[in-house]
């Protein structure tokens, strides 16, 4: 066999921060993907004889949808406080960040629950033609998973940092890169799906 | 009576331990993260599935050659097409593919092993199960233009299921070779096989969501309210995209990548223009932006002879036909194109290539796919008429069976180093030639029955060709591919179990991986390595050129 000169022990790479990246551009991709076929479906309905996309009688409950969106502003601010935090060895603050963000995120799970109770809409609609009842579904079903997911993340991370691995800052970083992600999915959602409806 | 008493009692103990061993060997296999062992259960099943992939192949064509008359039933037509396509693409390319990066690029790396093996490990098993159930729902009745309303939704999810577990490796892959280089190894030193897996992999990791996206749209949909999306027989229309060209070309990426990384080596040099190479390979991820528009990018010329008007918009269809469909073949051709440069010899030096088994298994295959890959710049040519017809399917086999017989040969390249033992070249190069031949006869026949409009997915239809000679050489193309992968299996059960032991660089190669003992330990590496070029190992070899020194 033969023999290279031994090497020192290699830096950290970040590989959870860089998996994290990854999974959420293949996040980005599911959730643009999905509004891709939802702009299609729309521009074909619009086009067509009744020119309606959204089904008679159902309105978009705009109150809950827009706190949703006013909460990812929070999340990330949480989660970029508990970096913030990290970086200082503050395990208090980290602690506390990481909880918010987990309730916030808990909140948004929430309001979604609250637009599915508000709207009313039935999945199979009268005439048996419209997509939106399932598409509707489908999309914000798909987005709840990731948020069901990031909480998860949040109160995984509280736990491990609070338990006593401080040393691992790079979750609470890969944790903060999640949230932004599915901030800026839910942004992209909320402005295809709640406001040009 | 002792002595009996104790034997009888050893033979019952050696036999509980025997079965006992076994037991735990097979939870082992199970239960693994280990790269080495993950790498190969991928390829393996990837391989047992293309002789199932291979075989339903040739039964289509079997039921194409007399157009009058049906011997499956045309109830399951439909199913049978759509199990070729989405088992030739999902359940053996992708897989082989995949496994010989799980397998190798750690080794490549100088890493202890995979990043995120756990993932990886779910991975392989959400796509093995998803696979069993996709067939499964086949086999029920359900998939694409089945009858069964909850196999047909079995079918949906399980597909999703199933490219999840795809995109879980590619992660894990992508992260590897981002995040785990041994010390030295920056990326433009990264060897030419990681760098391909690395590219497909990111495309992966951009197109198959979309296609779980669209999948999951189309589950919801068939349970609730099945017009919008056309119910059973809309599953291809939304999912299809991912089976077909340039789409595919992310798939067979790491073939190419290996005959790169084979090049060198059997050239006995160091590759010149390395970095045209990696460039080359990096065009080829192109195709993933074809994937995330869903859509085949086509040239309408509006009539046969040359039409020039509207041109602007003429040249913006050029433009997209020309960056989704040419650039990603662009990018093979080049590494094609530069490999006879390290054969070329320059003044005063010695070039002795060594023609070995994979080599050839790695030419034919990259030719063959690279033939498929130019044949379906045609298709999107609309005036050409081919849409729709079984050109498609004959490009769409020629780089897919192109990529399988270059996977061969990287199996028979670094199996010595997973398992220890080496195929003898002899009994292995004849089976490349046999290779080439199947995926001849499997391929271009339907490149000239489509030219003749034989339609694509129908096994009744007329046109004045010879359509049964046709159908029949796609026949026994198909039934060669699967006798070539059976054999090969069957020499590689015998060669790698008990084969010439391989020692630690069989091939006299260039990267990390023949630094470590065949097969290697459990963390790969017993000390790490500092890389200075991309070709490690070549560094601590005395040149080919240099005097000889006489030895005491």
């Amino acid at each position: 066999m033969l023999a290279l000169p031994p090497a020192p022990a290699p830096a950290p790479r970040r590989q959870l921060f860089v998996g994290t990246a990854l999974a959420c551009s293949a996040g980005t991709m599911l959730i643009g993907g999905m509004l891709a076929i939802w702009l299609r479906f729309r521009k074909v309905a619009m086009a067509g004889t009744t020119h309606l996309w959204v089904p008679k009688g159902i309105s978009i409950p705009e109150v809950a949808s827009n706190i949703m969106l006013f909460s990812f502003i929070g999340i990330c601010i949480f989660a970029q406080w508990a970096v913030y935090a990290a970086k200082r060895d503050d395990k208090s603050h980290v602690g506390l960040a990481l909880l918010l963000t987990g309730l916030l995120g808990l909140a948004v799970i929430n309001a979604q629950a609250a637009v599915y109770a508000q709207m009313n809409l039935p999945i199979r609609p009268k005439d048996g033609t419209s997509a939106y009842g399932v598409m509707f579904y489908a999309i914000t079903g798909t987005f709840l998973v990731f948020m069901i997911i990031g909480v998860v993340f949040s109160f995984v991370t509280a736990f491990r940092y609070l338990g006593g691995r401080t040393s691992e800052r790079e979750i609470v970083t890969s944790h903060a890169i999640y949230w932004y992600f599915a901030a800026a999915a839910f942004t992209m959602l909320w402005f295809v799906v709640y406001v040009t409806k | 009576m002792t002595t009996i008493d104790t034997a009888s009692h050893s033979t019952s103990e050696a036999s509980t331990a025997s079965a006992s061993h076994a037991l735990s060997t097979v939870g082992a296999w199970i239960t693994t993260s280990d790269h080495k062992r993950l790498g190969r259960m991928l390829i393996g099943c990837g391989l047992i599935a293309l002789l199932g992939i291979g075989a339903v192949g040739g039964l289509l064509g079997l039921e194409r050659i007399d157009v009058n008359t049906t011997t499956l039933g045309s109830g399951s037509i439909d199913q049978m097409f759509s199990i070729f396509r989405v088992g030739l693409a999902f359940f053996a390319v992708l897989p082989v593919m995949l496994g010989l990066g799980v397998a190798v690029v750690p080794l490549q790396l100088g890493a202890r092993a995979l990043a995120f093996p756990r993932l990886a490990a779910a991975g392989f098993w959400a796509w093995f199960f998803g696979m069993a159930l996709v067939v499964l729902s086949i086999l029920a009745n359900g998939g694409p233009g089945g009858g069964t309303s909850k196999y047909v939704a079995l079918y949906i999810s399980a597909f999703a299921v199933m490219l999840g577990g795809l995109t879980m490796i590619a992660i894990s892959l992508a992260t590897t070779v981002l995040t785990t280089r041994a010390p030295g190894m920056n990326m433009r030193r990264v060897p030419t096989f990681a760098w391909s897996v690395l590219v497909s992999s990111l495309g992966l990791v951009i197109v198959l969501p979309v296609v779980i996206g669209a999948s999951i749209y189309l589950y919801v949909s068939y349970r609730y309210n099945r017009i919008p999306f056309g119910g059973n027989e809309g599953i291809l229309d939304w999912t299809g995209f991912s089976m077909t060209q340039p789409q595919t070309f992310l798939y067979v990426l790491p073939a190419v990548g290996f005959f790169a990384e084979l090049i060198p080596v059997t050239a006995r040099k160091r590759m010149p223009m390395r970095g045209f190479v990696l460039a080359g390979l990096g065009l080829v991820g192109v195709a993933a932006i074809t994937g995330a528009t869903q859509l085949p990018h086509l040239l309408p010329w509006r009539g046969s002879k040359l039409y020039l008007g509207h041109f602007s918009t003429k040249l913006g269809d050029l433009i997209s036909y020309g960056l989704f469909n040419i650039v990603p073949v662009l990018g093979v051709v080049i590494v094609v194109l530069l490999g006879p440069l390290a054969f070329a010899a320059k003044k005063g030096q010695r070039v002795a290539p060594k023609i070995t088994a994979p080599f050839i298994f790695g030419f034919f295959g990259v030719t063959m796919l690279l033939v498929g890959m130019v044949a379906s710049i045609l298709d999107g040519v609309i005036d050409l008429g081919l849409q729709g017809t079984v050109y498609e399917e004959g490009t769409y086999t020629y780089v897919c069976y192109g990529a399988i017989l270059a996977a061969l040969g990287a199996v028979t390249y670094w199996g010595p180093k997973l398992w220890g033992r080496r195929l003898a070249d002899k009994k292995v190069m004849p089976l490349a030639l046999l290779g080439v031949l199947a995926v001849v006869l499997s391929s271009l026949p339907y490149l000239v029955a489509g030219f003749a409009d034989q339609p694509a997915g129908a096994i009744t239809f007329s046109y004045g060709g010879p359509h049964a000679l046709w159908n029949t050489l796609t026949t026994i193309g198909h039934f060669l591919m699967v006798l070539t992968v059976l054999a090969y299996v069957g020499l590689a059960l015998q060669g790698f179990r008990k084969g010439d032991l391989a020692g630690d660089d069989p091939w006299d190669a260039h990267t990390l991986e023949w630094a470590t003992s065949s097969p290697p330990p459990a963390n790969n590496f017993v000390e790490l390595h500092t890389v200075m070029s991309p070709q490690p190992l070549l560094d601590l070899k005395p040149s080919p050129d240099a005097p000889k020194t006489e030895t005491a």
